[in-house]
């Protein structure tokens, strides 16, 4: 019986020949992850450890980007034990506010998560590096802790579904929309404890910042990581960002699978995850009635890379935002910032009557910088729509892709980009 | 490991962290203070009916969504003895276990027991028992691996013996 991708990089992490679904091990760390939400309750827990620091101080990174810009004093309090841990253990790795961005888009562009790695941070979205074919999943800040301590995480191996994906998706389908498919598809529970594998001829259609896209939602559907195979992209991105050592796994002919899909992505159409769940999927076809909506955000960790800001730019390029609807644009990093400053889309998003602002996770979990009120709606490229998740209880969240986003913001409603003109 | 008894607050399927507790007050850590805030979106009185002991029973996935401690912290300061559910967020399962908030993995007993029940668990052996309606349950017991975390009283206990 073979092993499947996660299997085979667990294995070599935990130095053995061979691990199946369900056995627990213990495995060394790459990487390990926090922010200015989890590592407090971190570093909290590590000083109750009798450990005299770090394991490696090159090996952890401590990226506030939830409530940055500080929001109000508590934050600034929690950013503060963040920064006084990194100075006194020498973290190599802090990013201060000018030059953070929020953490999985920045992880990755700054050549810190490659191939064959075992990250976990205290981050659900985590599971994003599987993009390049790593092994990473979120934790708790305890877990955290005994990471950064320790440079080891115990594991459960995971069983896995295989997703084979075929064919190119049309003009306004990304990676969103691929990914909301499938968790309308599985369910929010559909991958539990399950690894997502993602394989087929079309996944070279698909950019990075599509895969990115994919392996970040992996924990919507319950999986413990998602990942794809590395390919010339994921090698010319690597070798385009990092100077790390990579190492290359695929999954044995005969890896076992709990359930495998098909999925041709030519046949996806934009698709909108309708509150409170992102199983509560329509595509855009299917939305007969229309949908009002008030905000709109573009960003996150999901959504924020330069793909994402350029598709949106296409799309307003020209174009007003809906009298009275607020749209926020939040590229994901400095580096994608500058980025689309020099491309001029920032000029276009200015200009279409949107607002942009420096990177922060702020509005996605409704902490600040785009709070909504009762009974409003938002089209967000975000990643999760449950109750209160950006604001009022009785607030509602519609999670789309930046093109669809876009087109909303036009438009006032939930819009797909074909519905312009 | 003592047994729990309590009276049962039901909840659903995808008992999210963010209604279990609101991002909005992550700009604090402290157990005390996100205990006043528990359950806060999807049961106003949660807070103001639980006392110590009590017991949380839901459905599929509890505890999905973002990987905040904060939760079953928030879960165990409000007084909560242990939360029976068919099946949990996997990040949730780990963060229980490390930070010492007792769980048990039981569809069954999901399925049998009711808001204000009285129930008890015994975790060295998995039996749940539903004293209101005079039932009983095998819950999942842990692993020996986890138990002994939890015999710890966590993680940080447990690395700091080894």
């Amino acid at each position: 019986m073979g092993m499947t991708m996660t299997q085979k990089i667990l294995a070599a992490h935990a130095g053995l020949e061979k691990v199946e679904a369900g056995q627990l091990i213990e495995a060394q760390l790459d990487l390990v992850l926090g922010n200015d939400i989890t590592s407090p309750v971190a570093i909290k827990e590590m000083d109750k450890m009798n450990v005299d620091g770090v394991f490696d101080k090159d090996k952890i990174a401590l990226v506030p980007d939830h409530f940055v810009p500080n929001k109000d004093i508590k934050s600034a309090e929690h950013c503060k034990c963040v920064r006084e841990f990194a100075r006194r253990n020498e973290i190599t790795n802090y990013f201060e506010v000018g030059e953070m961005g929020i953490e999985h888009a920045l992880l990755p562009e700054k050549g810190l998560t490659v191939a064959g790695d075992v990250v976990i941070g205290a981050d659900s979205h985590t599971c994003t590096y599987g993009a390049l074919g790593a092994f990473s999943t979120g934790v708790g800040s305890t877990d955290m802790a005994a990471g950064m301590a320790t440079g080891k995480a115990w594991f459960k191996v995971p069983a896995a579904i295989k997703f084979n994906l075929t064919g190119k998706p049309s003009r306004w389908v990304s990676g969103k929309d691929v990914i909301l498919h499938i968790i309308g598809m599985i369910g929010v529970d559909g991958a539990l404890y399950k690894s997502m594998e993602f394989v087929g001829d079309g996944v070279a259609n698909l950019s990075m910042d599509d895969r990115f896209t994919i392996a970040n939602m992996a924990i919507e559907a319950g999986g413990k990581n998602g990942i794809f195979p590395v390919d010339e992209k994921a090698i010319a991105y690597m070798q385009e960002h990092s100077t790390k050592p990579y190492t290359i796994y695929e999954a044995d002919s005969d890896a076992v699978y709990d359930a495998e899909y098909t999925i041709d992505l030519s046949a996806l159409r934009p698709t909108i995850a309708f509150p409170h769940l992102p199983e509560n999927t329509k595509t855009i076809d299917e939305i007969t009635k229309d949908v009002a909506i008030d905000q709109v955000v573009i960003g996150s960790c999901t959504n924020g890379r330069l793909d994402d800001m350029r598709i949106a730019a296409e799309i307003l390029k020209g174009r007003h935002v809906a009298k009275g609807i607020r749209c926020i644009v939040i590229p994901a990093t400095q580096k994608i910032y500058m980025q689309a400053m020099e491309e001029g889309l920032l000029k276009i998003f200015i200009e279409a009557g949107a607002i942009v602002s420096t990177p922060t996770c702020g509005p996605c979990l409704g902490g600040y910088m785009g709070v909504l009120a009762e009974g409003e709606r938002c089209v967000s490229t975000t990643n999760r729509n449950f109750v209160g998740r950006m604001g009022h209880v009785k607030s509602e969240v519609y999670l789309a892709s930046p093109a669809v986003a876009a087109a909303s913001a036009i438009t006032g409603k939930i819009s797909s980009p074909e519905q312009l003109d | 490991m003592k047994k729990a008894t309590g009276t049962v607050f039901r909840y659903g399927d995808n008992v999210d962290t963010d209604v279990i507790i609101p991002a909005r007050y992550l700009n604090s850590s402290d157990p005390a203070e996100l205990a006043t805030h528990c359950m806060e979106d999807i049961d106003k009185d949660f807070i103001h009916k639980v006392k110590t002991g009590d017991i949380i029973v839901a459905d599929k996935n509890f505890g999905c969504g973002s990987s905040r401690e904060h939760a079953p912290i928030a879960i165990k300061a409000a007084g909560v003895s242990c939360v029976i559910a068919e099946t949990f967020a996997r990040i949730f399962y780990r963060n229980a276990i490390n930070i010492g908030l007792p769980i048990i993995e039981c569809p069954e007993a999901s399925k049998g027991i009711e808001a204000g029940d009285e129930v008890e668990v015994d975790f060295d052996t998995g039996i749940i028992t539903n004293k209101t309606k005079g039932t009983q349950f095998k819950g999942q017991a842990f692993p020996p691996f986890m138990q002994k975390i939890i015999a710890a009283g966590g993680l940080v206990n447990y690395i700091n013996e080894k």
